[in-house]
């Protein structure tokens, strides 16, 4: 889907606001060569920083599902070089993936992190390339009154060995989404793995559906719901590790679900989680944390400024949306006025041209209604969307400062543990002493084993959101790029529409007279 | 200062379809408007000033031609409202389309016009006309005694008398025909309104989004930053076209379409007018009659006269208003089939 869209920008020729289009997503001609019309992250760079690091990912896979201990050892010096300074010019541009080829062969899942430049070198490999796509489709209402409920289609299509068919479809409700997010936000959020947010809960909404009105708005809701679930569950499985998870798997396939009672807000779990996080709100204004690693620093910037930024287009977005809808909806009211006035008209030719013009406006009307809802579910959606990803990546920010916090309190105790053996060392109660001595040895011990978990989890916790950022950030242009170029599609669409329509009136205004 | 206008009739001498209102001139809170005309014997020009006020007065000379037969018939060109540098809400609603765009609407307005009262028969005779479209001196500010048209009476008994039936089929008919059309006109011309506003709306809204997708871009290394800044800045630009076309579509919409109606419907209500003034005839001379058989043989003949003054003024006024329905019909097609012709970008 994403290569047929990158396909018709340079068609457009006879448009020169396109023939920008042109230099927007510049393409050396030699990558198109050797990679058709792929949308992967490195051709927007000249400076091919990409595919290498790809290659690198290669590795990961092993090393992740490793617990703790071995990663420490694999993890080279360079790669996070690589990561944090950027483009380096040692890296040779774009080579045949012959190189990383090798590393993968036995490799059923690294089929995660290639992109689609790489899908044509997987189906000559004959291996599984990432291919899952989910849909979330046929929203319907089940029960009754307060206790009614939307379930929605669930529909995975897959070639990935994980599953257990290539395609399937499970019912689930909303609650189940955000039962299957708590549960990886439990799992990941704390090991620095950015989890994608769930859609809101929105009581107003949901009453209204349960309610049973049968209008435009709640269908609107259902609709912006479905859609937001949909790309949460493709913002999920296109994360390596999150794909792998029994929860998402579970979720995936099984029919049957326990029910995820402790996402409604008013349960204890509800007020629970309310609780903590007034209490993470106060902690992350005590926590003084001695930043040894400038990166940290400047992604954090990095992202306070995106997040501003976001949020200022997210509202030019809505309000010009708001206004495209109003433009519809005027325009319609034009339109059946104009029709009135035809008929009241004598004069047959202007008769006949007004109720034209009315037709015409209605057409319009419809088209502009179109576009709203273009400028709405790519953009305004999309931009909700980094906003609220924004809260998840701060919040595995904040993770780290608490690990810190952790490791270094532990430290603390350890000092003072220390402090009070060496005191104990000089005072001279010999029945006491051996007793104390001993006591305490076993805790220093305790906590000399604490400091080091504290510090290898920090270290743990450091690189792996050095890795997610940089994948963050990579999806976010490839993100932002598919829905830039849908939606120019669209507005060049429109006004080819619209120039159709008057054209075809314009005789019917010249023949008054 | 100029004397008094006579009511003498005279011929125009300046090409009706000549007469431009090329621009305004704003000073402080007047505006005057420059107006130039095409002598109608050989070339050269006549550039003159005019303020709102001056309009006015031409209006009030026009209306006050008591003693041109039949004048009650004729269909007025419509003066737009008055305009206003600094518009009240309210104001700006009963300028309606002429209070959008900078004076263009407005001027094209007065022009019109200016050029359907040059271009009537009846009225391009009178010299107040003539005076103002060629005496450099601004024409005198005083008051005309009698004005025929008092607004307020005119409002009670418009409930009355609106409602009565007519005599002659065609006028029956018309009146019909009439109300309804301003009603669709007035409806049609509102609702463009709101097309329009919201068009301006929605180009407004393009340039904010334009300016805050400007704000997004980063300086840096990154090539990652570097990609998404250039996209950033491609489609700000991208915006800020659509934006300036948006803003062009509605401007093109209001100086044609927009204009259009506006005109359209002011005609209309002027026609509405006209139709209602002779209805007043009607029921005046209904009443001489009546009062003509109900009066003693003392009064009878007195009545006799009043009654034949009100049947001539009526018939009269008949006659003018029959012609004038009949080229209405001729006047407003043109300003349709120019509105469409040129409006037809959206």
């Amino acid at each position: 889907m994403a290569d047929t869209a990158r396909d018709a920008p340079p068609e457009q020729t006879d448009f020169h606001e396109l023939e920008d289009g042109e230099e927007l997503f510049p393409e050396p001609a030699t990558t198109q060569e050797s990679q058709p019309a792929s949308l992967a992250a490195e051709d927007i760079s000249t400076n091919s920083n990409g595919p290498k690091q790809d290659s690198l990912f290669d590795d990961d896979p092993e090393d992740l599902f490793a617990e703790a201990t071995e990663e420490v050892s694999l993890d080279s010096p360079e790669r996070d070089v690589l990561l944090s300074d950027g483009p380096s010019p040692a890296i040779t541009p774009i080579t045949p993936p012959t190189s990383v080829i090798t590393p993968r062969i036995g490799h059923t899942h690294d089929d995660m992190f290639t992109h689609s430049s790489f899908d044509e070198i997987e189906e000559e490999e004959g291996g599984d390339s990432f291919d899952i796509h989910i849909s979330v489709s046929d929203p319907e209402k089940v029960g009754d009154g307060m206790n009614a409920y939307m379930a929605y289609k669930v529909t995975t299509k897959t070639s990935i060995s994980l599953f257990k068919r290539n395609e399937f479809a499970v019912k689930r409700r909303f609650s189940d989404f955000l039962g299957l997010h708590s549960k990886l936000a439990s799992k990941y959020l704390h090991i620095g793995y950015i989890v994608p947010p769930a859609p809101e809960k929105s009581i107003v909404g949901m009453t209204k559906v349960k309610v049973g009105k049968e209008d435009q708005s709640s269908n609107e809701f259902v609709e912006k719901r479905r859609s937001a679930l949909e790309r949460y569950l493709m913002r999920t499985v296109k994360h390596p590790i999150l794909l792998k998870d029994p929860d998402v798997l579970q979720f995936l396939e099984s029919s049957e679900l326990p029910r995820a009672v402790s996402t409604q807000a008013l349960s204890s779990a509800g007020l629970l989680r309310m609780v903590n996080k007034a209490a993470d709100a106060v902690n992350k204004m005590t926590i003084k944390m001695n930043e040894s690693d400038a990166w940290f620093e400047e992604k954090q910037q990095h992202f306070e400024n995106l997040d501003v930024q976001l949020r200022k287009l997210h509202t030019s977005v809505e309000s010009l949306v708001c206004h495209r809808k109003e433009l519809s909806v005027n325009t319609a009211q034009f339109a059946k006025s104009a029709a009135m006035l035809g008929n009241s008209e004598d004069h047959t030719a202007l008769s006949r041209a007004l109720s034209q013009l009315a037709e015409v406006e209605e057409k319009i009307d419809q088209l502009h209604q179109d576009q709203a809802n273009a400028d709405f579910y790519l953009f305004s959606e999309l931009l909700g969307d980094y906003v609220r990803l924004l809260t998840a990546v701060k919040g595995v920010f904040d993770h780290r400062m608490k690990t810190w916090q952790k490791w270094q309190d532990s430290q603390m105790l350890l000092q003072k543990k220390r402090e009070a053996e060496a005191k104990l060392q000089f005072t001279n109660k010999p029945d006491k002493l051996q007793q104390a001595k001993d006591e305490i040895k076993e805790e220093i011990e305790e906590l000399e084993g604490k400091v080091q978990q504290g510090e290898r989890d920090f270290e743990q916790i450091s690189k792996t959101i050095r890795k997610e950022v940089s994948r963050f950030e990579k999806e976010r242009v490839k993100d932002f790029k598919t829905i830039i170029i849908k939606y120019l599609e669209s507005l060049v669409q429109t006004q080819q529409q619209l120039i159709k329509y008057w054209e075809a009136f314009l005789p019917e205004a010249k023949a008054i007279s | 200062m100029m004397e008094e206008v006579k009511e003498t009739a005279s011929v125009l001498s300046v090409h009706d379809d000549s007469i431009k209102v090329t621009e305004v001139l704003k000073d402080g809170d007047t505006l005057t408007f420059i107006i130039v005309s095409q002598k109608l014997s050989g070339t050269g020009e006549y550039h003159v000033d005019r303020t709102y006020e001056d309009f006015e007065w031409l209006q009030q000379h026009l209306f006050s031609q008591g003693d041109v037969p039949g004048i009650q018939g004729v269909i007025f060109p419509p003066l737009p409202a008055k305009p206003q540098v600094n518009a009240s809400p309210r104001s700006i609603k009963q300028l309606g389309f002429l209070a959008l765009g900078e004076c263009q609407p407005y001027c094209k307005a007065l022009e019109t016009f200016l050029q359907q009262v040059a271009a009537h028969s009846i009225l391009s005779k009178n010299k107040a006309v003539e005076v103002f479209l060629t005496s450099s001196d601004p024409p005198g500010r005083q008051k005309v005694k009698k004005n025929i048209f008092n607004r307020l009476s005119q409002a009670v008994e418009e409930m009355r008398k609106e409602g009565h039936k007519d005599v002659d089929e065609f006028f029956q008919n018309e009146r019909d025909h009439n109300l309804v059309l301003t009603g669709c006109t007035k409806t049609a011309a509102e609702k463009f309104l709101d097309v329009v506003a919201t068009e301006q709306k929605i180009a407004v809204a393009c340039g904010h989004f334009s300016t805050a997708l400007h704000l997004c871009v980063e300086p840096g290394e990154d090539p990652d930053k570097q990609a998404f800044s250039r996209v950033c800045v491609k489609l700000s630009e991208v915006f800020e076209s659509i934006k300036k076309n948006m803003t062009s579509v509605a401007e093109n919409n209001v100086n044609t379409l927009g204009l259009g109606l506006d005109l359209e419907s002011r005609y209309q209500e002027a026609e509405r007018e006209m139709l209602f003034r002779r209805t007043c005839k009607l029921v005046e001379l209904e009443n001489a009659q009546r009062n003509v058989e109900k009066a003693k043989p003392v009064k009878k003949a007195a009545m006799e006269e009043v009654k034949k003054a009100a049947e001539t003024e009526f018939e009269h006024t008949s006659g003018v208003a029959k012609q004038e329905v009949k080229s209405t019909i001729n006047n407003c097609i043109p300003h349709f089939h120019v509105s469409f012709h040129s409006g037809l970008v959206c």
